[in-house]
């Protein structure tokens, strides 16, 4: 019960934050990712102050016992690189440049109900969905 | 480029941020949406209910953005387009590890290299992709 709470306050939250910061507009994340056009800076001030709050508090933050509600952190550990991570990076950078959206994004925006928005948000689902079958057969080393 | 929008990507950035560290601080977990959300396709038993929240938390912020601001209608891309997007954006991310949340806000603020990787990959992936349809094979898409 607690803990859904706190993930639905956060949630709440981090969709206010896209809403404030106007990456809710997938016209606006690509005038940004538009270098070659009419550039707007806007993202970079999103993922700056994103980050900046982030990395500080997590620093504070992880050097803690445990988590308020929880017995541990639940943060990934592994450093390395392998070729899931960038070939499934390059998908998702060919679907962004494609439209705009992103997973976060995409999903606040179901609340305007337009029916291309939930196109889109049913095929990315699926995607997730494929995914997992694949997992299955291929699992990660 | 005016200096408002600016100064609200800003705050918005802030407030994501904020919100992803309140979940780090209060259940440990890293807020990334497509991993939220990915982990219920399937649903697992008894990892339900705190993603369930999340995801309402996104919706619910939507609703109140759209009532008092407005969601953006009009997306920037063909049906067809979506589809391929969508697919490409929810299987990247799954395979990929994380999206702009997990890895941009909380694997940044981490110092992640996988994260910085991705990252990389991802923003380098999309601006490639807007020159590609944008100014290469021209027009929308």
């Amino acid at each position: 019960m607690r803990s859904s709470l706190i993930a639905l306050g956060c949630g709440l939250g981090f969709a206010l934050g896209l809403g404030l910061s106007g990456m809710v507009d997938p016209n606006r994340v690509l005038a940004f990712l538009d270098l070659a056009g009419d550039w707007e800076p806007n993202l970079m001030f999103v993922l700056g102050g994103a980050v900046g709050v982030y990395a500080l508090g997590a620093r504070k933050v992880l050097a803690w016992p445990r988590p308020w509600d929880g017995l541990r952190f639940q943060v990934p550990t592994r450093r390395s690189l392998d070729r899931r991570l960038l070939l499934g990076a390059a998908m998702f950078g060919v679907g962004w440049g494609l439209t705009g959206l992103c997973p976060g994004p995409a999903l606040v925006n179901l609340a305007a109900a337009a029916a291309d928005l939930w196109i889109f948000v049913t095929a990315m689902l699926t995607g997730m969905a494929l995914f997992s079958v694949f997992n299955r057969f291929a699992p990660a080393r | 480029m005016p200096l408002q929008p600016l100064l609200a990507s800003l705050a918005g950035g802030l407030l994501i941020g904020a919100a992803s560290l309140g979940l780090l601080a209060l259940s440990g977990r890293v807020a990334g949406v497509s991993g939220i959300i990915g982990g219920l396709l399937p649903p697992q038993r008894g990892d339900l209910d705190w993603r369930l929240a999340y995801f309402s938390g996104l919706l619910g912020g939507g609703l109140l953005w759209n009532a008092w601001f407005g969601l953006p209608t009009a997306m920037p891309a063909s049906r067809p387009t979506l589809i391929v997007g969508g697919l490409l954006v929810g299987f990247g991310t799954r395979l990929g590890n994380g999206c702009t949340s997990g890895h941009g806000v909380c694997g940044l603020g981490r110092g992640s290299p996988r994260s910085l990787a991705a990252v990389l990959t991802f923003m380098g992936v999309a601006f490639l992709t807007v020159f590609l349809t944008r100014h290469i094979l021209g027009g929308a898409s």
